[in-house]
């Protein structure tokens, strides 16, 4: 699931014109990203408050079982690495 | 008459094109993205084409204008450059460090968000809700800066 600040129906159009199958929510506020300590402020567009990039693999108990923090926006986690983390998942 | 001193626009060229083929092209693929390495060749060999073209520019002879032609060419390349190199190196590190994130081994904190279809998701309903009758292994959460 992809999330970000964008408003669903920005989303909306960044899933159809990417053809993405997998969710996308929207934290219009960004209370969750808050909370998960992710807040970059005023790094968005005229100063708006967004998320830093970052991956977090949970398993079905809600256990975070990898973290991906770049220190580098333009470096993000690959699919492979992705891929190796989920073969930990039971 | 002088020759046309080609190196000086090929250098010029080269730098806006080996600038801009990032956005528009190297970006789509890790390996030419995460270090941008493909585009800093193009511009290492565009400031090789500068050099030898401000050393054709400024040799006794020419005009004026071949001159001042040469050094506003290579000026604007190397102000782009630098925005360039800036932008990857020092702007795109300035994250915030995020030490209370979730780390491994805790519980991702659960939330609620509307997704593209303006349905409400919650982390731990999704979690606990078969999909194709197996109990789901987990999800990725992808924290992305948004397209605002």
């Amino acid at each position: 699931m992809a999330i970000s600040v964008d408003s669903p129906k920005e989303s909306r159009d960044l899933r159809e014109q990417q053809g993405y199958t997998f969710t996308f929510l929207s934290d219009p506020n960004a209370e969750v990203i808050r909370r998960y300590d992710l807040l970059h402020a005023g790094a968005g567009e005229g100063g708006k408050d967004i998320s830093r990039p970052a991956e977090f693999l949970v398993d079905a108990n809600g256990v975070v079982m990898w973290v991906n923090m770049t220190e580098n926006y333009w470096v993000r986690a690959r699919p492979e690495q992705v891929i190796e983390a989920a073969k930990k998942l039971e | 008459m002088k020759r046309f001193n080609w190196q000086i626009w090929a250098g010029f060229l080269l730098t806006f094109g080996g600038l801009l083929t990032f956005p528009l092209f190297f970006v789509r693929f890790p390996s030419t993205r995460d270090f941008p390495w493909v585009n800093l060749l193009l511009v290492a060999l565009a400031i090789v084409l500068l050099v030898i073209g401000v050393k054709r520019a400024f040799q006794p002879g020419r005009s004026k204008l071949a001159k001042a032609l040469a050094a506003v060419l290579t000026l604007l390349s190397l102000a782009a450059i630098g925005l360039f190199v800036f932008s990857a190196f020092i702007l795109a590190r300035q994250l915030p460090a995020s030490r209370g994130a979730p780390q491994v081994g805790q519980k991702a904190p659960d939330f609620t968000l509307k997704d593209t279809s303006e349905k409400q998701v919650t982390l731990s309903e999704l979690l606990s809700t078969p999909i194709n009758g197996a109990k789901p292994k987990g999800v990725l959460l992808v924290f992305y800066r948004g397209y605002w």
